[in-house]
């Protein structure tokens, strides 16, 4: 009997799978929900470019998606994305990465990333550690969690990175988790089809690495734990934020029409050019 | 929908198939399928990951949160 084929197989590299991901990572099912969102929307991955950066979730485009994909160094996927866009606006941007790249190191790229509102869409799988290095405290780390660096317990608070990019004016902010992955999709679909900075934290599970430290060694008790403290933005409106304290708030946080960046830059090249050649025919 | 489903009942067609050597035994599909279609079996693969069976085709309506949670690609529900 042969093997039976998924239907999205041509959209992976299919000669390298079964993918390297562990058991029960959250990082297969946002790959599985991209490639389900790039196929529900007819988007040609020809006419894609895939950015990621260092981290189990940058192996998400690079090597298993089926696109053009730059991995880029620790941190810079946005700067790289940013570079890209600029050059070539007629291409679907995609930035997948993790909560390290994102909100860590590249911080600043995504903030002002944001700000701009350059047409890119940023999904940051958030699993809430450094879980390829082996599990160091990460900026999203809950606090009071014993990590590989926090051996007695996590002091600090950990980012609220969709927040943050909602007051830095993105475009099109949503929060999901592994266990919203129909949401997710659709969510993605929005996120690439929209103009402007579009920005998904999808909080995602580690078992090998953060949940082996919380007590949550399986995958299922992770997407139990999504499923419970999950709360729709809706709900979220008449609560106090002593009451939200544990929660994750997930649906759309914004959805707002900016001027967009590469589109006022090469406007403004546009005026510059005509204005030079206005003023060469008035010189003769 | 649902009168096709029956059609291919009575056809006896496959609708769930589980490809094997793809799967890595997180067991999310046993666990979150909301008609508890899957059961985890004694069959090792070749990695050595105890595979889910389906136990009863029949529930199954072809929701495909399975198909979309399965962190493997390793579940094929064929809908047509």
């Amino acid at each position: 009997m042969s093997e039976p084929r998924h239907r999205l197989m041509g959209y992976v590299r299919e000669e390298i799978m079964p993918h390297r991901f562990c058991s029960g990572c959250g990082c297969g099912t946002v790959l599985n929900a991209f490639t389900n969102a790039v196929e529900g929307i007819d988007l040609d991955p020809g006419r894609m470019v895939c950015v990621s950066g260092i981290g189990c979730s940058s192996w998400i485009p690079s090597p298993y998606f089926k696109s053009d994909t730059l991995h880029t160094t620790h941190g810079r996927p946005i700067a790289f994305a940013t570079g890209v866009k600029m050059m070539r606006p007629d291409l679907t941007v995609v930035v997948i990465a993790g909560d390290g790249d994102v909100a860590g190191i590249g911080g600043n790229h995504l903030i002002h990333a944001a700000r701009r509102n350059i047409d890119l869409s940023v999904f940051m799988v958030n699993n809430m550690i450094y879980g390829m290095t082996g599990g160091q405290v990460a900026p999203t780390t809950p606090a009071g969690v014993k990590t590989t660096t926090t051996p007695h317990r996590n002091v600090e608070p950990p980012f609220r990175v969709a927040d943050l990019v909602v007051a830095a004016g993105a475009g099109y902010v949503a929060r999901w988790t592994t266990y919203h992955a129909f949401p997710l999709m659709e969510s993605m679909q929005n996120a690439m089809t929209r103009k402007g900075f579009s920005f998904i934290e999808i909080i995602s599970q580690c078992p090998e690495n953060y949940g082996r430290r919380i007590g949550l060694r399986r995958a299922i008790d992770f997407l139990k734990m999504f499923k419970e403290k999950a709360i729709r933005i809706e709900k979220t409106r008449d609560m106090s934020e002593e009451e939200l304290k544990d929660r994750i708030i997930i649906g759309r946080l914004c959805d707002r029409d900016r001027p967009e960046f590469a589109d006022e830059m090469h406007k403004l090249t546009a005026e510059q050019v005509a204005g030079l050649k206005a003023s060469k025919e008035a010189a003769g | 929908m649902y009168t096709g489903l029956l059609e291919r009942h009575r056809r006896g067609s496959k609708l769930i198939e589980i490809t094997e050597n793809l799967c890595k035994g997180c067991e999310i599909c046993i666990e979150f399928c909301p008609l508890k279609v899957f059961e985890k079996s004694d069959k090792l693969n070749r990695k050595g990951y105890y595979l889910p069976i389906v136990t009863d085709e029949d529930l199954c309506v072809g929701c495909r949160l399975c198909e979309l949670l399965c962190p493997e690609f390793a579940i094929v529900i064929t809908n047509e």
